[in-house]
C-alpha cells in the first residue's frame, strides 16, 4: 500500500506541479530518485558502460586525428599536432583519386539503384495475380539473403575470363577479359550487383506505401474515365511521393559512406584507380599500413562531409515539401 | 493492392502493358535465378566439363560428388561453422538481453534519467568515431584476439534499441502498474510483462541480429589472428576471394586446378543453402522489421 502512494506522489510531482519541483535541490531529487529506482540505476549500468566504452570511446579517440598517434603512448599520451594529418591528406597524391571515386561510385548507386525499386514496386503493383506477384517478390527478396563474400565471389566467379557473364556477351562479339580486373568495369559491375542484390528488398517499403493508398480515388479516378497511365501519375506517384523523399534523405545521407565491406571484397591492386574510396583508403593507411593518426583525420574529414549532406538535404526537403527526418 | 474493376473493360494498351509487365517479370525472376542455378549445378558437375562449357550451366554436366568430398575434408569448414554458430547464438542472445534491458530502462516515465539516456543514445547515431579510433579503443580494453571482439563492441545496436524502446513506449502503463502494487521488481516486470507483450519487435530484431553475424566478416578480419578462431564467412573470403583451394585439393597439376573451380562453387553451396532454405519460413518477420524501421526511420 505505502508503494502505491509513493507512485501516485510521483505521478502528481513530475506531470502537475513542476514548479514546486524546481525548489527541491539537484542533489536531494538524484538522491531520492536513486533510492526509488535503485534497481532502475543497477540495469541502466551495463547499458551505460557499453555506450561510453564503445560509442563514446571511439569518438573519444578522433583526438588522435589531430595527434601523432603511437600505441605506447596511447589516446591520451601522443603529442597534438593540430591539423598537420589533415593537410598532409589535402596534398595528398591520392586525395582527388579517393575523392573523386567516392563521388563517382555514389553518385551512380544514387542515380541507377535508387529508382529501380520504386519502378519494381510500381510494376508489382499492376501485377493482375496475387500469386504470380508473391512469387516475385519472394525470388526478388532472396539475393539480399546472401551474404557479402558470397555475392562477391559470386560476381568474381561470373566476371573472370571464360566465366558465365564473359561467355554470354560473347554471342554478341564482346572480346572475353577478367572484369575485374579492368578499373573501367569496376563502378559498373559494383552498382549492377547491387541492383541485383537489393532491388527487391528495398521495394518493401514502396509496395507497403502502395497498399496504403485509398483504393477510392483509383474507383473515382476510374469513372472520370483516366487510364491506367493517367491513374499512375495522378494518384499513385503522389501517394508515393514523401516515402520516395524520406527515402532519398536516408540515401543521401548515407551516401558518402560508401561501404568498405564490398569493395575490399572485389578490388585489387589494377583497379585501386577507379575503385579505392574513402573508407577502403582509411582501412588501407590505418590497418594495414599503421599510420594511425593520418587515417583517422580521412575518416574524420569523410564523417563531417556526411553530416553536412544529411544536414543539407533535410533542410532542402523541409522546406520544399515538408517532409523532413526530424 | 489495387481494387480490381471488373465492370470497366481493360483497354487494348493495358491489356497489351500487363502481357509486356509479365513478361519483365518473367525476365528478372530469371536474372536472379541463373545466376545462382548455374552455381549450384557447376558444383555438382565434371570440373573438366564444366571448364569447357560455354555460357550458363543449368543442368549437372555428368553428375559427381567430388567438389563435395573435398569440401568435407577441408576441417577450416567445420571449424568455421562452428565458431559462426557460437557468434550467432551467444551474440544474439547478448544483444536481445542488451536492448531489451536498455529499452526498459529509457523507456520508463518515472526514471530521472531516461531523457539524459536517450539523447546520449541517440546521439550515437549521427556521430560515430570512424573505423580508426574503434579499433583501437576495441585493442585497448584486450578484446582484440578473442571472438568476443565480435560480439561485445556490438553488443547493442541503436537503431534496433530505438525501435524497441518505441514498441515498450506503446506498453499500456497500467499493466506494469499493477505489478508495481503487488510488489514486483522491474527484472520481473521486465521479463513476465514487457517481453510477452513485445514479442513480435523482440523476433524481428533477433532475425536482424542474428542475420548480422552470420554474415559479418570485417571485425573478425582485423580483430582475429588465430585461424581456428575465424568464422565461416572469413574462411569463405579466403576460399573463395583470394583462392586458397589448397587446403582442399590433394596432388598437384592440372586436375588440382581445375576441380578448384568447382571447389569454390561447393563451398558457395554449401554456405549459402541453411540461410536459403530457412528464409521463406521467415520472410514476413523480415517483412515486418523493414516496415517498423521505416516507420521509426
Amino acid at each position: 500500500m505505502g508503494k502505491n502512494i509513493a507512485i501516485k506522489k510521483d505521478c502528481l510531482s513530475v506531470t502537475a506541479m513542476p514548479a514546486r519541483k524546481k525548489k527541491i535541490k539537484f542533489s536531494e531529487r538524484v538522491k531520492k530518485d536513486f533510492i526509488k529506482n535503485k534497481e532502475l540505476y543497477l540495469m541502466a549500468l551495463p547499458v551505460l558502460a557499453f555506450y561510453l566504452i564503445f560509442r563514446y570511446g571511439p569518438m573519444f579517440g578522433i583526438s588522435i586525428a589531430f595527434k601523432d598517434y603511437t600505441p605506447d603512448k596511447g589516446f591520451l599520451g601522443s603529442n597534438w599536432v593540430g591539423l598537420k594529418h589533415f593537410k598532409a591528406f589535402f596534398n595528398d597524391y591520392y586525395f582527388t583519386r579517393v575523392l573523386r571515386n567516392t563521388v563517382v561510385i555514389s553518385v551512380s548507386t544514387l542515380i541507377f539503384s535508387f529508382p529501380v525499386p520504386i519502378i519494381l514496386a510500381l510494376l508489382i503493383n499492376e501485377l493482375k495475380s496475387r500469386k504470380f506477384s508473391r512469387v516475385v517478390q519472394t525470388v526478388t527478396y532472396m539475393p539480399h539473403f546472401i551474404s557479402t563474400v558470397v555475392i562477391c565471389s559470386m560476381i568474381i566467379q561470373l566476371t573472370v575470363k571464360d566465366g558465365g557473364i564473359n561467355q554470354f556477351l560473347s554471342f554478341f562479339g564482346f572480346e572475353p577479359v577478367t572484369m575485374l580486373n579492368q578499373p573501367k568495369y569496376f563502378v559498373p559491375i559494383y552498382v549492377i550487383s547491387g541492383i541485383w542484390q537489393d532491388m527487391g528488398w528495398n521495394s518493401i517499403v514502396y509496395l507497403s506505401a502502395l497498399t496504403s493508398i485509398d483504393p477510392e480515388l483509383y474507383t473515382a479516378a476510374k469513372i472520370d474515365g483516366a487510364g491506367r497511365f493517367r491513374q499512375l501519375i495522378h494518384i499513385t506517384l503522389p501517394g508515393l511521393a514523401s516515402t520516395i523523399i524520406i527515402m532519398l534523405i536516408l540515401r543521401i545521407g548515407k551516401m558518402f559512406n560508401v561501404g568498405h565491406e564490398k569493395i575490399i571484397l572485389l578490388y585489387n591492386e589494377l583497379t585501386y584507380e577507379r575503385a579505392e574510396v574513402i573508407s577502403t583508403y582509411v582501412y588501407r593507411k590505418g590497418l594495414l599500413q599503421f599510420n594511425w593518426s593520418y587515417s583517422a583525420a580521412v575518416g574524420l574529414f569523410n564523417s563531417i562531409v556526411c553530416f553536412i549532406l544529411v544536414y543539407t538535404t533535410n533542410k532542402i526537403s523541409k522546406k520544399v515539401s515538408e517532409t523532413s527526418l526530424w | 493492392m489495387k481494387v480490381k474493376d471488373n465492370k470497366i473493360k481493360e483497354s487494348l494498351g493495358g491489356r497489351i502493358f500487363d502481357v509486356f509487365n509479365i513478361i519483365f517479370f518473367i525476365m528478372v525472376i530469371l536474372v536472379i535465378i541463373v545466376p545462382l542455378l548455374h552455381i549450384l549445378s557447376a558444383s555438382f558437375s565434371d570440373p573438366i566439363l564444366v571448364m569447357r562449357h560455354k555460357g550458363m550451366i543449368l543442368k549437372p554436366l555428368s553428375f559427381t560428388l567430388d567438389s563435395y568430398k573435398a569440401v568435407a575434408k577441408n576441417p577450416n569448414i567445420f571449424t568455421g561453422y562452428r565458431n559462426t554458430m557460437f557468434i550467432v547464438f551467444v551474440g544474439t542472445a547478448i544483444n536481445l538481453f542488451l536492448t531489451v534491458l536498455a529499452a526498459y530502462v529509457i523507456s520508463r516515465r518515472e526514471f530521472m534519467w531516461k531523457n539524459v539516456l536517450t539523447v546520449l543514445i541517440v546521439i550515437t547515431m549521427y556521430f560515430d568515431g570512424g573505423m580508426i579510433p574503434f579499433y583501437l579503443t576495441v585493442k585497448s580494453v584486450k578484446l582484440d584476439g578473442t571472438i568476443w571482439a565480435l560480439i561485445i563492441p556490438s553488443a547493442i545496436n541503436t537503431f534496433n534499441l530505438i525501435i524497441m524502446r518505441t514498441a515498450m513506449i506503446n506498453v499500456p502503463e497500467s499493466m506494469c502498474e499493477s505489478a508495481k502494487i503487488d510488489g514486483a521488481s522491474h527484472m520481473r516486470i521486465l521479463f513476465t510483462i514487457m517481453v510477452p507483450l513485445t514479442k513480435a519487435t523482440i523476433a524481428v530484431l533477433t532475425l536482424y541480429y542474428a542475420v548480422h553475424h552470420w554474415n559479418s566478416w570485417f571485425h573478425a578480419m582485423i580483430f582475429l589472428r588465430k585461424r581456428e578462431l575465424f568464422p565461416l564467412q572469413l574462411i569463405l573470403r579466403e576460399i573463395l576471394i583470394q583462392g586458397d583451394t589448397t587446403m582442399m585439393t590433394s596432388g598437384s597439376g592440372e586436375d588440382v586446378a581445375l576441380i578448384g573451380e568447382t571447389i569454390k562453387y561447393a563451398t558457395i553451396v554449401v554456405a549459402t543453402v541453411p540461410v536459403l532454405c530457412v528464409y521463406p519460413f521467415l520472410q514476413r518477420y523480415f517483412v515486418k522489421g523493414v516496415l517498423i524501421g521505416a516507420i521509426k526511420g
